[in-house]
């Protein structure tokens, strides 16, 4: 919403302040002012001057040589516009003055503007400049009378020496506000200058409405039928007859044209002065061309084709509300009127059109149609039958005053009857309360004063007045004093109730000490859309069957690429290592903690088991073992005393089929880890070997404890024993440990290996293994034949799995 | 016997002194003091000495070898604290190489935020709490007194899964969910992912993070949303931060506010980052809409609430002078490393 601030000024007369002032008191009540500009930004030293004489340059065939008389003197100056003429007035910048433009160029206007010197053109000296429109930063929009090419030339009257920035309704301020959705009244001019009177604490003035002469009685003219009363709340139609279409005075092109509005004839410009205004927009229709004179407004049928008045055809549905006459559809509802009743230049008779529709369906269908307009997104917010009451009415009298055409008496209408005013209790007690404020109930009685809300005494209510829709209970109340008191003169305390613990859930203390982990061993944090493409599935050589290829998809994505939720978590990893990767980062390693969303049914009913992931991706340096290590510590750290195992069946169809493996925990699967399979990693153009890893943070927080238990430091020495084996190839590590664990019983401390070959000296098809074994009892220092009936156990194990002890 | 004792001691002194060596001492104490030593060959001869004359040799015997231990352990000392000395020397380092790091990794920045507001509200009694990423309509929007045919739903650019099944717009539908429970007073921030159709540019994103407020308890006050979130700001920002409360419209709260702050680049003097205005934008609040009172359970003539909406990549933007909003995604190590 755009308006300047001479148009809040016509209602809000004693309003003075600079426009800083303004911005921040506004801002501070609750209209917030976006930005605004001067639209005499640039403009400097300009002044109406009228040409005396013409005459040719001596030494340039485009160019004309003109004394201009300025005011306080004549001054020569030389120009090419080919539109001047010795008599006209024109504006001239004086020597030394500025131009927000240069008449030719396109684009934006340069910041600080073109500053006009003294010169001389082909040697003839120029003291000045005439000025075209574009040069004073407007257009021939917003100025239709200015020629297409050439110098702007003000009418006969204007008086030489005035200020000609003036002169064109340019020394005034732009103000852009950002007007919130409950606010409908601030779409309008003088819903804002209500607000600037009561910001400022001066009188409001709103136009009054008064038609001096109407004549005959508009049921002689029309009869307006609503059919739909959900969709069309109420329609409200006037009559002017015998209308004259001509240019609209000065001050309303000035007002409409800064506004952003381009200004056309009367006809038009009042209909749209008045939408300004008011915030009504009203449709104006050439009575001759209604058949019937009747006016029916009902829904569309579906497959209607329709062509608005830019001419276009429309599709229609029965959802979509039309106003017609006895035969034929001609408008759409609240959106744009068609080209079958369109005004032309030679209209004798006009109806005016003030309707209010029910805002969802002017949104929808607009949405449906693909045609918004600036009349339905004032539609869509809901107007209130008043108003648009008020606006047709202004709309008569702008005709009347403008010379436009004769009002017709009378108002046809249908619809339902206006709701009856709302009322609110009064409750200052209960404000201050709520506010924490200590304000006196006459200063409260003063606002709503300002803000024309009736506080009725005997009632003790608030009557809400029809364009303050948004006002519906106590809280609403409570906010138009706190706003008017100031948000600033509010107190600021801390709540003083019944005092509560602060925490942080269990859940995010595992996903602080995973962060904690994975940074420790040069991790870093990532984060990656919740949301990818199906072709990941394929990237990573899921099978057609997979449950993992069975997402949550969304109805209406940005695109394919982010149309699935995701199921599994490694493509946003797997993308950033590519990233990095392909920019030459050495040595990343990157994790993610996000969530994967599995549906339980398809389509989804319920909502989908959100489950975190903890996904570790790396490339560079380290390896297999890196990854696991980094597991085996964030277990041990998060209480996961146990030993994990690791199931090399894991089958994962993306890792190395001889580098994956399941992790599990107590026999729960918890995630698994592996180097990424060559393929997979040229689906995402790694050159590398990358490694990953993922667990399933919902089992780990399940098993997760922060519970310790001291358990003494052992009063009896240890006793260790190496063993050093030759075993098939084939039997993993885990597996002789699994019989150390199993056999070593009680007395077993601790193992750890610390030898691992394979190569010379070890016979094909067998590795060199060798282990450090630590026996210790709590009760006792252990003898030889203790050690010795523990190790003949391991060995016994060992030896059923062919692996034989080295000598 | 005597004269013998003192040749002993003094030959023993003499080597003593001219030991260069620890190695040296070793082979003095033994010649001299060991079993096959010359002092000890002396006590072992006492048997030719006469019994009342034992008792003097012995003594003299003693007091011999007592000097020559003397002798040895400070000749020994000397030594070691040379060698110490000169072991020392040779020891010097260059104490400006550069030093050993660990290499650790970076949290991302989003996460050092959401941890400082965290450890904001968690002093002030906070409890933070989770909630779906996919929601249904009637949290996201119903219960917030956004019923189906508000613009507001227009506005929020929703990703739908379904008819009544959404990506979250916003971290307030965890609000009506903690509601609902129905434990009272309530204090709790609720951090995560929220969806909205944006293309990705360096300002927008369609998937991004809020950090959701909500207190409700008898007697919450206007007044007490400003002064807490004038608390949070302050911790935030630094202890000089000013806040300015400006009146705007959500449709759970009523009275709502946008709080800005006094820009922490200048000071409030006005920059590129505050546009020049010396105040920034950093959340929209508000006092619970009686009407989202009554939805969740609570009865609004009991009990009053204030709920808060902070969106964590416009502070980390702006703490951490981030110019495009698509760094935060994309990984790069040498964007993390910073952090």
């Amino acid at each position: 919403m755009n308006t300047t601030l001479s148009w809040i000024r016509a209602y809000v007369p004693e309003l003075s302040c600079t426009d800083q002032e303004y911005c921040d008191a506004m801002t501070l009540s609750g209209t917030k002012v976006e930005g605004y500009e001067r639209t005499d930004k640039n403009l400097e030293n300009i002044v109406i001057g009228q040409i005396l004489k013409i005459e040719k340059h001596p030494d340039a065939d485009k160019l004309i040589v003109c004394q201009v008389d300025t005011g306080k003197e004549t001054i020569q100056i030389v120009t090419g516009a080919p539109n001047v003429k010795e008599g006209d007035k024109v504006p001239v910048v004086l020597d030394g003055g500025r131009v927000a433009g240069s008449a030719h160029a396109d684009g934006p206007l340069p910041e600080d503007g073109i500053v006009i010197k003294e010169g001389k053109l082909r040697g003839v000296s120029s003291a000045g400049m005439m000025c075209s429109i574009e040069e004073l930063g407007s257009s021939r929009d917003m100025y239709p009378e200015a020629p297409e090419n050439g110098i702007y030339i003000f009418p006969a009257d204007a008086a030489v020496g005035a200020d000609a920035i003036e002169a064109l309704g340019l020394r005034d301020t732009v103000f852009e506000y950002e007007i919130t959705s409950n606010r409908v009244d601030c779409y309008s001019v003088l819903g804002i200058a209500r607000e600037a009177a009561a910001t400022f604490r001066k009188p409001f003035c709103p136009p009054v409405v008064e038609i001096q002469k109407e004549h005959g009685d508009v049921s002689d003219y029309i009869h307006v039928k609503v059919q739909d009363k959900e969709l069309c709340t109420r329609y409200l139609g006037r009559v002017c007859t015998d209308i004259q279409i001509a240019p609209s005075p000065e001050w309303m092109q000035r007002r409409l044209a800064a506004s952003g509005i381009r200004p056309i004839n009367n006809l038009v410009d009042i209909t749209n002065y008045v939408m300004e205004e008011y915030g009504q927009p009203m449709h104006a229709y050439d009575l001759d061309t209604i058949a019937g004179r009747r006016i029916i407004v009902r829904r569309a049928k579906d497959g209607d084709v329709f062509t608005t008045l830019d001419g276009q055809e429309r599709k229609l549905d029965g959802d979509v509300l039309m106003i017609c006459d006895a035969e034929k559809e001609i408008g759409i509802a609240g959106i744009m009127g068609g080209e079958n009743t369109m005004i032309t230049d030679d209209v004798k008779t006009v109806l005016f059109e003030a309707a209010t529709f029910n805002g969802a369906n002017i949104r929808k269908s607009a949405k449906r149609i693909g045609l918004r307009t600036e009349a339905s997104g004032k539609f869509e917010k809901g107007l209130e039958p008043r108003n648009a009451e008020a606006a047709i009415n202004r709309a008569c009298q702008l005709i009347e005053e403008l010379g436009c055409g004769r009002v017709v008496g009378g108002m046809a209408q249908d619809g339902a009857s206006p709701a009856p005013l709302r009322e609110i209790p009064f409750e200052p007690e209960r404000i201050n309360r709520f506010l924490g404020t200590n304000i006196e109930i006459e200063e409260m009685l003063a606002i709503f004063r300002r803000l024309e809300l009736d506080y009725q005494k005997e009632k003790n209510v608030i009557v809400i007045p029809p364009f303050r829709q948004d006002l519906e209970g106590f809280a609403d109340i409570a906010e138009e004093v706190a706003r008017f008191y100031g948000y600033e003169r509010i107190p600021a305390t801390l709540p003083n109730g019944e005092a509560t613990t602060g925490k942080l859930p269990f859940k995010l203390r595992i996903e602080e000490k995973a962060r904690d982990i994975a940074e420790h061993w040069g991790f870093s944090q990532g984060m990656s859309y919740s949301f990818e493409s199906p072709k990941v599935f394929d990237r990573l050589m899921l099978p057609a069957d997979s449950p993992l290829r069975e997402p949550v998809t969304i109805a209406n994505p940005l695109g394919e690429d982010f149309s699935v939720m995701r199921t599994i978590s490694l493509n946003g990893i797997l993308n950033s290592l590519a990233v990095n990767y392909n920019r030459r980062n050495k040595d990343v390693r990157l994790y993610e903690l996000g969530n994967i969303y599995l549906p339980k049914s398809l389509p989804l009913t319920e909502l989908p088991d959100e489950r975190m992931q903890f996904t570790l991706g790396m490339y560079g340096e380290g390896d297999f073992y890196t990854l696991k290590g980094l597991i085996e510590q964030f277990f041990d750290t998060i209480g996961l005393k146990n030993r994990a195992t690791y199931d090399p069946d894991a089958g994962k169809p993306f890792l190395h089929p001889g580098r994956q493996a399941l992790i599990l925990y107590e026999n729960e699967e918890t995630g698994y880890l592996g180097e990424l399979h060559p393929q997979a990693a040229n689906a995402y153009n790694l050159g590398t070997r990358v490694y990953v890893a993922v667990l399933d943070m919902p089992k780990i927080v399940a098993l997760a404890t922060f519970d310790r238990k001291y358990t003494g430091i052992a009063r009896y020495p240890a006793v260790t024993r190496d063993l050093s084996m030759v075993v098939p190839r084939e039997v993993l590590a885990g597996q002789i440990e699994a019989v150390i664990v199993q056999r070593g019983g009680k007395l077993l401390e601790s193992f750890h290996l610390f030898d691992l070959y394979e190569g010379e000296q070890i016979r094909e098809g067998f590795k060199s293994m060798a282990y450090s074994i630590t026996f210790r009892a709590q009760d006792r220092t252990l003898e030889d034949n203790d050690i010795a009936a523990v190790m003949k156990k391991i060995l016994n194990g060992l030896e059923a799995m062919n692996i034989e002890l080295r000598q | 016997m005597k004269e013998k004792l003192e040749q002993i001691r003094e030959e023993a002194l003499r080597q003593i002194r001219e030991a260069g060596a620890l190695e040296g001492l070793n082979e003095v104490r033994v010649g001299f003091l060991g079993k096959k030593g010359r002092l000890t060959a002396v006590l072992k001869s006492m048997k030719e000495v006469a019994p009342e004359e034992r008792p003097r040799v012995g003594q003299l015997v003693n007091e011999a070898r007592e000097e020559i231990e003397k002798a040895l352990e400070s000749a020994r000392a000397g030594m070691e604290q040379k060698i110490l000395e000169e072991r020392l020397q040779t020891e010097v380092i260059d104490v400006t190489l550069p030093g050993k790091k660990n290499r650790m990794g970076h949290r991302h920045p989003n996460t050092i935020t959401l941890e400082e507001v965290e450890r904001i509200f968690i002093g002030m009694g906070y409890e933070v709490v989770e909630g779906p990423e996919v929601e249904k309509d009637y949290y996201n929007f119903e219960a917030m007194n956004i019923p189906a045919d508000h613009p507001a739903r227009d506005e929020q650019d929703t990703f739908y899964i379904s008819g009544d099944i959404l990506l979250r717009t916003q971290t307030s539908p965890v609000q009506a969910r903690v509601m609902e429970q129905g434990r009272l007073p309530i204090r709790m921030i609720a951090p995560g992912r929220v969806f909205r159709s944006d293309e990705v540019d360096a300002t927008h994103s369609p998937s991004f993070h809020q950090i959701e407020g909500l207190v409700v308890d008898k007697n919450i006050t206007f007044a007490d949303l400003k002064g807490t979130l004038a608390e949070f700001a302050k911790e935030l920002f630094g202890e000089d931060t000013r806040v300015k409360f400006r009146p705007h419209h959500f449709p759970f709260t009523e009275p709502s506010a946008e709080m800005d702050v006094s820009c922490f680049k200048c000071k409030g003097a006005g920059c590129r980052f505050c546009k020049g205005s010396g105040w920034i934008e950093i959340l929209g609040c508000g006092m619970v809409h009686p009407r989202v009172f009554e939805m969740c359970g609570i009865d609004p003539n009991e009990y009053t609430g204030f709920a808060f909406g902070v969106g964590l990549e416009r502070i980390s933007l702006l703490k951490y002078e981030i110019d495009d909003m698509r760094l935060l995604y994309e990984n790069d190590i040498r964007f993390l490393n910073q952090f």
